[in-house]
């Protein structure tokens, strides 16, 4: 058995996002497919699912061609496709949800639950996922969610499984975990597609690497040949510094104070649980922790932007506990928001504007009620070239951007004053190499110009690269502090909280 | 995302798709309103059977001679000009009324509310005070704003505080001010003594707006109306209050991070866009006969106004634009009842066609073969009201 896709180019109109691309795997094989966010793995994946029609070219089984023009033609074909975005429904049951689409039925359409239950239970059996059939999925933790995802893909009795950054999600025991279970597929003679940035696991589980750039297959590499270095080479193509430069931290004085901080959630639970902690001018702080507990509500509190139940936040020793977003903004505090569609940026307006979103009542700016449009052109000019925003003009909309072109306008935007404290949530999340270094290396050179740094990521890799200490937070708690020397294990264990074994939930 | 105008329409904001889509949308109208006219020809339905060569003579006759006299009677002479300008002028306020509100990411349903409150307060000011007109009409008209602002405000309010949402409070405020007018106009202070329906007394001659040329209907208002178009405009694109408006109107998460007060800026929305209202309200009472509140002064404009920021993209421009060409169809519809006998329903009929096309883009799109433009855009009703 072979899957494979041959000569596939996709045009969209003033783009080619796919050009000749050639791509096999056999049962059996795992194969991993490295691409920066815009290499056109998406779209290869989109039409050997069935949702795109390529331009020319075609994806044969033991070379005989397939007629791809929905999911189901897919589904039917035998290829089954983990999507990064699960596609589970949150209020129905783990079986419930495997036979959606494909309901087995009784005489005159009744459900047939019994069959259901017993088939999610076979296969969770069969590669020991320890999956419940009856758990509803909004109580299940993501790590179980995407087995369910899996079930639902095996259910369907899938040869070949595509797997859409199947890691992004995963805590590091949650990752092992994952990749016991592709090794259960792969010796169950499941051909298995794994699409990826991170450089690390392709080299780790990978019987053979394909890496896309701009739309071409640009190299095929076997593990053992190659470091990550040499990966990122060829995904990027041009050699890229993996290690992020930096001195020694030369810790100053307290910028950032937080002791005893509570903040509720929207639900009203304790997200931030007493929380203390100090961030020094001149050192970069991280906190780990796997998303969900309490990291966001954390810094839209140290923020501004959510009011705190208890504790106090001080900022150069002044209480700015309950001051608003401009108030906190204009003590020189620069915040790349977690989410930077959401709330970094106005998606409809031009760069210029999103140059300007938190300075445009500040002269040269604006000139009493009036904007100066002049003057914030010029700055965000001035901006553009020197955080090297890839932008045909300051005009054009900033949704027209590429994700690490908009995050480089948002690191300019904020890091363009005198900043005294510097508050980056995911700084560097689905964004290329490129730009990672960027911002990585402004955001050492803020620490070395004396700011302090306090940056949150869930990328453990990324907390490892920058920080000078680390804290892991738990259930909204600090569940470790580390030196920049802890392993990826130790504050891995840390994620998990005190109990130490959550086993990979 | 509630960007209102890309909410429901899914547009983006080039300019060519700016022109093209409400063009189409027109025209599509125009074609199902022919087919309208056709079929309720009732002195032409049976001769299809006997002659159809005759019949489909008539119905083309009978359509030409409607859309000629629809033209005829919105620009075909100086009368028909000004006309159209008349009709046009407290659309425009309403347009931008609900304009102001889309880009600020609120729904004011309530101009119906807010013309009507504004419209009293100027009313009052024109009956009550002595004053010659250089300083009555604008005294007026200052109380037509105070007016529809408080009326607006007192929506916006209701969001900053509770949450209550602006579709909901301004429809019901407006049934609020609909009987609140009838209320008013039976008191001794508005009502016309020695009568007992509700009607006011009339305003001064000094508070009516006078006229432009001769004894045409078209008054200053008109003009107050094109001013209104350039201040908003600069409101919107060039002053800083007007940059809070479409950055919490685009995206109100990005406003609040920007450090935006957002609850404060849907007070003061709801309260331009109630100001605005109230001078559409002054401009029906002191800028047409007789020159007295009645009930229900405010007519369905209020509403029209509506559709007619869509057509206008929110933009002040494009509501002046849309604003004509509503005014053109009621000034036209009055000739074509008169001379082609077609009920100026029909007028309705076409422009509540043209807000289907446009609130359904993708359907000009698909009549006239438009590619989608290349962008994810496509954020529709369907996304759900929540959000």
């Amino acid at each position: 058995m072979k899957l494979e896709l041959k000569g596939i180019t996709k045009q969209f109109p003033g783009v080619l996002a796919n050009d000749n691309v050639n791509l096999s795997v056999a049962e059996g094989e795992i194969v991993a497919l490295l691409g920066e966010n815009g290499a056109g793995k998406s779209t290869l994946m989109n039409i050997l699912y069935g949702l795109y029609t390529p331009t020319s070219g075609e994806v044969l089984i033991d070379d005989k061609p397939l007629e791809l023009h929905s999911p189901g033609d897919a589904i039917a074909a035998g290829i089954g496709m983990v999507h990064q975005h699960f596609m589970l429904v949150p209020v129905f049951t783990v079986a419930e949800n495997v036979i959606l689409g494909d309901e087995p039925t009784k005489r005159i359409g009744w459900l047939d639950a019994r069959r259901a239950r017993k088939m999610v239970k076979e296969i969770s059996g069969r590669y020991s996922l320890d999956v419940d059939p009856d758990a509803i999925i909004e109580d299940l933790p993501v790590g179980i969610e995407q087995r369910v995802e899996i079930i639902k893909v095996l259910a369907r009795e899938a040869r070949f499984v595509v797997f859409d950054e199947p890691t992004s999600v995963l805590t590091p025991t949650e990752v092992e975990g994952f990749f016991e279970i592709v090794a259960g597929l792969k010796a169950d003679g499941k051909g298995i597609i794994f699409i990826s940035h991170k450089l690390g696991e392709a080299l780790e589980i990978a019987d053979r690497i394909v890496i896309m750039r701009r739309g071409k297959t640009v190299a095929e590499v076997l593990p053992e040949e190659v470091d990550e270095e040499k990966l990122a080479e060829l995904m990027v193509g041009r050699p890229v510094d993996l290690v992020v430069h930096r001195e020694k931290a030369k810790p100053a004085d307290v910028v950032l104070s937080v002791e005893n901080l509570v903040v509720l959630d929207d639900r009203t639970q304790r997200a931030v649980d007493g929380l203390s902690f100090e961030v020094r001018a001149g050192e970069i702080v991280g906190i780990a922790g796997v998303q969900g507990n309490g990291q966001t509500e954390l810094v839209e509190s140290l923020t501004g932007l959510r009011t705190s139940l208890g504790g106090v936040v001080r900022l150069n020793g002044e209480d700015i506990t309950t001051k608003s977003p401009r108030a906190i903004h204009k003590r020189n505090v620069a915040h790349v928001p977690e989410d930077r569609q959401r709330s970094g940026l106005v998606l409809p307006f031009t760069v210029t504007e999103n140059i300007v979103l938190d300075s445009y009542y500040e002269a040269p700016v604006s000139r009493g009620v009036q904007m100066n449009w002049g003057a914030a052109r010029d700055r965000a000019v001035r901006l553009v070239e020197e955080y090297d925003v890839r932008t045909p003009s300051v005009d054009v909309l900033v949704s027209t951007l590429s994700g690490g072109n908009q995050q480089k306008v948002i690191v300019a935007r904020e890091f363009d004053r005198d900043v005294a404290l510097v508050i980056a949530s995911q700084p560097t999340r689905g964004i290329d190499v490129g730009s990672i270094e960027y911002i990585h290396s402004r955001i050492v050179q803020e620490r070395d110009n004396q700011s302090a740094v306090l940056i949150v990521s869930s990328e453990l890799d990324e907390i490892l690269a920058l920080s000078d200490r680390i804290l892991v937070m738990f259930e909204g708690k600090i569940a470790g502090e580390f030196d920049s020397s802890a392993t990826p294990t130790e504050i891995g264990l840390a994620m998990l909280g005190s109990q130490g074994g959550l086993e990979a939930s | 995302m509630p960007n209102w105008y890309a909410r429901i329409t899914g547009v983006g904001s080039s300019l060519r798709q700016a022109l093209v889509i409400p063009a189409l949308a027109l025209l599509s109208a125009l074609v199902i309103a022919a087919f309208i006219i056709a079929v309720t020809d009732v002195d032409t339905l049976p001769i299809w059977g006997t002659d159809p060569g005759e019949a489909f003579r008539l119905t083309i006759g009978g359509i030409g001679d409607a859309y000629k006299a629809l033209f005829v009677g919105s620009f075909g002479s100086v009368r028909a000009i000004t006309e159209t300008l008349f009709a046009a002028t407290p659309l425009i306020f309403a347009g931008l009324a609900v304009a102001v509100g889309f880009q600020a990411g609120l729904f004011n349903i309530g101009v119906n509310g807010q013309m009507h409150i504004g419209g009293m307060a100027a009313l009052w000011v024109g009956f009550s005070i002595a004053a010659p007109a250089i300083i009555h009409i604008p005294l007026a008209i200052l109380a037509a704003i105070a007016g529809g602002a408080l009326w607006g405000g007192i929506a916006g309010l209701l969001r900053a505080r509770t949450g209550a949402h602006e579709v909901i409070t301004t429809i019901m405020l407006n049934f609020i001010a609909l009987f609140l007018v009838d209320y008013l106009l039976k008191t001794t202070v508005f009502q016309q003594p020695g009568r007992n329906d509700p009607i006011s007394q009339k305003a001064a001659s000094t508070a009516e707006f006078p006229t432009l040329i001769g004894d045409y209907r078209v008054q200053i208002g008109f003009l107050i109306a094109l001013a209104a178009v350039g201040a908003v405009w600069w409101l919107m694109y060039r002053s800083t209050i007007g940059f809070e408006f479409r950055a919490v109107g685009s995206n109100p998460d990005g406003g609040k991070y920007a450090g935006i007060n957002v609850a404060w800026i849907y007070v003061t929305v709801m309260a331009v866009s109630g100001a605005l209202g109230g001078i559409a309200g002054a401009n029906q009472i002191l800028g047409l006969e007789p020159y007295r509140g009645i009930s229900n002064f405010a007519g369905t404009i209020g509403f029209d106004a509506i559709a007619l920021a869509l057509l206008g993209r929110s933009h002040p421009v494009g509501v002046l634009f849309a604003g004509l060409l509503f005014g053109a169809l009621r000034a036209g519809g009055r000739e074509m009842q008169g001379a082609a006998g077609i009920p100026i329903d029909l007028v309705l009929v076409v422009q509540a066609l043209v807000i289907v096309f446009i609130a359904a883009p993708s359907l000009v799109r698909a009549i006239y073969r438009i590619k989608t433009p290349e962008q994810e855009g496509g954020t529709t009703f369907s996304k759900g009201w929540g959000a």
